[in-house]
């Protein structure tokens, strides 16, 4: 296999609270090829959004901190960088996209201002030049007019221009690897689909890899090439799109995929939820963080953490039954 | 309007709610007005689920909000079991308001951090004066929160002790209090975690079937409204432009906006989603203050016409029941 884009080793982050130390993030590996799509999927407090401030070390310290593992981007590792090192990275070979382009983008500042600001920043152009590219960029996130509405705020955009601009903002200097935080979940489904396909057709004209964060699963099956799922901070499975759904191996990942209404789903038959609540982290028991809700969970579950291990060509999954549950 | 089934519950017909916008500050004028709800009619039978869909800014949770009454109605009319209430005023909506209930979206909001759950689920017990006796008052408390699935001794904690789903129960409950005939649930499982709202749902639907509630469930999830709903209405920008039943508005979507909805929708198998053709609306939806002149939809619209664009179409209820407001289908 040729050497991976982005490489996460045994990446821990803690957050110190008043309840005690949260493992918010618990020993997570994956690998993200070039141009490839990895969908981080899970429910809140889950884990995958400080994952990804991880990865541009975005995590506020205190009360955060990366405690230990590697992050291997195009083979240097981002965590032993210094500030500047990891500035000249931020926006310029990994972009991010948030969730809420409106508190994401500065209100005081024209959009044009902080579409060029990438550009004026990383590839020194002069202003005249970076203005004339962000013109350009607005051009391609399919914002019409992008010249003239150069010069206009963040609020005279609707929610799904305004994220639009976000990706013109991440796209700006041709990133390796996009890193989008729930970057449709608070935009109505048309505009969601809108977004989400524009995203998908730059990134791959670009040949930049995404990392797609959501909890929508019927998201990650039109966009995702490849699933990681997490859950209480770490990650449970992970397997190509299709052999995810198709055979999930972690009970987990198949309570999901029972309990979420399906557009195509039989009506008679009634959803089957998963019992009880998602985990508190403070408070995380010390075998598997799912066996509490697991309907299949034993002594060994309660008392000792699985593995994540290869349980078919590809697919990893940490549970001790994962032979026994692949479909 | 679709042939309603036998005895209905609530009739809504050209319901209307607009918002004006003022401006100036010592001498206030109107400036605009927001037509949130423009012209919508209804009718949900007894026992049955309508789901109200559509995206954010078209009316769906301002009809929830009219219905009930706790908006103003700028014209029209609500028929509640019969009776038109769409002129009462707070006095005569009380009795009223027993047998119409309201769940929220949000449970965190919805909830008063300061007081026990007891009291929040009892609270509209005592405002209707049924909480004379004690014991009585106690014992249905407990039985709203065991009909919940939440075991009687919560009743002394606080809502902040509670994870959402187990908030969204603590609201059901309370909105069951005075035994409702029919519930208005705006948006209801959409704040919770994915792996929580089967749980919320199948309870909505064992209580309908246990309470033979009447249901309008507010939703924008496609994929939840489907398994709960009976019937559909489909609003775009403050008109309904399609009701139907559930097998015929996801089997076969009459008017464009409904099949632009459901194709925006992303099914949780990628085999099937690379092999479905992805037909993606452009736009967004337009302001409620300046809708678009004939059909509302024609500025999005990929079959438009030179007549959508100046000739507002017209609810038809087509041989089969269902009703769309859309040229091209009907006369």
């Amino acid at each position: 296999m040729t050497q991976p884009l982005l490489s996460v080793r045994n990446l821990s982050t803690r957050f110190r609270t008043e309840r005690g130390t949260v493992r918010a993030v618990d020993s997570v590996s994956f690998d993200v090829a070039a141009g490839e799509t990895l969908a981080i999927v899970g429910e809140s407090g889950s884990g995958k959004s400080v994952t990804a401030l991880s990865i541009l070390r975005l995590i506020p310290d205190p009360p955060g901190r990366i405690e230990e593992g590697e992050i291997l981007f195009d083979g240097q590792d981002l965590l032993k960088l210094d500030d500047a090192g990891i500035r000249a990275i931020r926006g310029n070979r990994i972009a991010m996209i948030f969730q809420e382009p409106m508190s994401s983008l500065n209100p005081a500042l024209t959009v044009g201002m902080q579409v060029g600001e990438p550009i004026n920043l990383h590839r020194r152009s002069p202003w005249a030049a970076a203005l004339d590219k962000a013109a350009e960029l607005l051009g391609k996130v399919r914002i019409p007019d992008g010249k003239s509405r150069l010069n206009s705020y963040p609020h005279q955009y609707s929610g799904g221009m305004r994220q639009r601009v976000m990706i013109a903002m991440a796209l700006a200097c041709q990133p390796q690897l996009i890193i989008a935080d729930e970057p449709t979940t608070a935009l109505d489904v048309t505009v969601q689909a809108q977004i989400l396909a524009l995203l998908k057709e730059l990134t791959r004209e670009a040949n930049s890899a995404m990392i797609l964060i959501t909890h929508d699963l019927g998201v990650v099956a039109r966009y995702a090439d490849r699933v990681a799922v997490m859950y209480g901070g770490r990650i449970v499975e992970t397997a190509t799109a299709r052999e995810l759904y198709k055979s999930p191996r972690h009970p987990y990942t198949q309570g999901l995929m029972a309990s979420v209404p399906r557009l195509d789903g039989d009506t008679e038959r009634p959803l089957v939820p998963i019992d009880g609540q998602p985990p508190d982290l403070a408070t995380l028991p010390p075998g598997c963080a799912f066996a509490p809700r697991c309907r299949q969970a034993t002594e060994r579950c309660h008392n000792e953490r699985p593995p994540l291990v290869e349980s078919a060509p590809h697919h990893f999954s940490a549970c001790f039954f994962h032979d026994r549950l692949a479909a | 309007m679709t042939a309603s089934p036998p005895e209905t519950v609530l009739r809504v017909e050209d319901l209307k709610v607009h918002f004006p916008i003022t401006s100036g500050v010592i001498v206030r004028r109107q400036v605009g007005t927001v037509k949130a709800v423009d012209g919508v009619s209804f009718a949900v039978g007894r026992g049955e689920t309508l789901g109200l869909v559509g995206e954010s800014g078209c009316g769906k949770s301002t009809t929830g909000l009219a219905v009930l009454r706790m908006l103003d109605i700028t014209s029209g009319k609500v028929e509640f079991e019969g009776e038109d209430i769409s002129s009462y005023d707070r006095a005569r909506m009380r009795p009223i308001r027993r047998k119409m209930q309201m769940v929220y979206q949000d449970p965190y909001g919805s909830l008063n951090p300061r007081m026990k759950v007891a009291d929040i689920v009892g609270e509209p017990l005592v405002v209707h004066g049924m909480a004379d006796d004690q014991d009585k008052y106690r014992a249905r408390v407990a039985e709203l929160l065991k009909m919940v699935g939440l075991l009687p001794d919560m009743a002394e904690r606080y809502p902040h002790e509670f994870s959402g789903g187990q908030r969204q129960r603590i609201g059901i409950a309370r909105a069951l209090a005075l035994e409702p005939k029919l519930l208005i649930c705006d948006e209801p499982v959409s704040a919770l975690d994915v792996s929580i709202q089967a749980q919320v749902v199948n309870l909505f639907m064992e209580l309908q079937e246990r309470l033979d509630l009447t249901y309008i469930f507010i939703a924008h999830d496609l994929s939840v409204v489907r398994h709960i709903s009976d019937r559909i209405a489909v609003m775009y920008l403050g008109r309904i432009v399609e009701v139907a039943t559930r097998d015929q508005l996801y089997k076969n979507p009459l008017h464009p906006y409904t099949q632009a909805l459901l194709a925006a929708v992303p099914i949780a198998d990628p085999e099937l989603e690379a092999a479905r053709g992805q037909q993606i609306i452009s736009g967004e939806i337009p302001s409620a203050m300046r809708p678009p002149p004939g059909c509302r939809f024609h500025t999005r619209c990929p079959q438009a016409m030179e007549v959508c664009k100046s000739v507002d179409p017209p609810m038809r209820t087509l041989a089969d029941g269902r009703a769309v407001a859309c040229h091209l289908h009907g006369a």
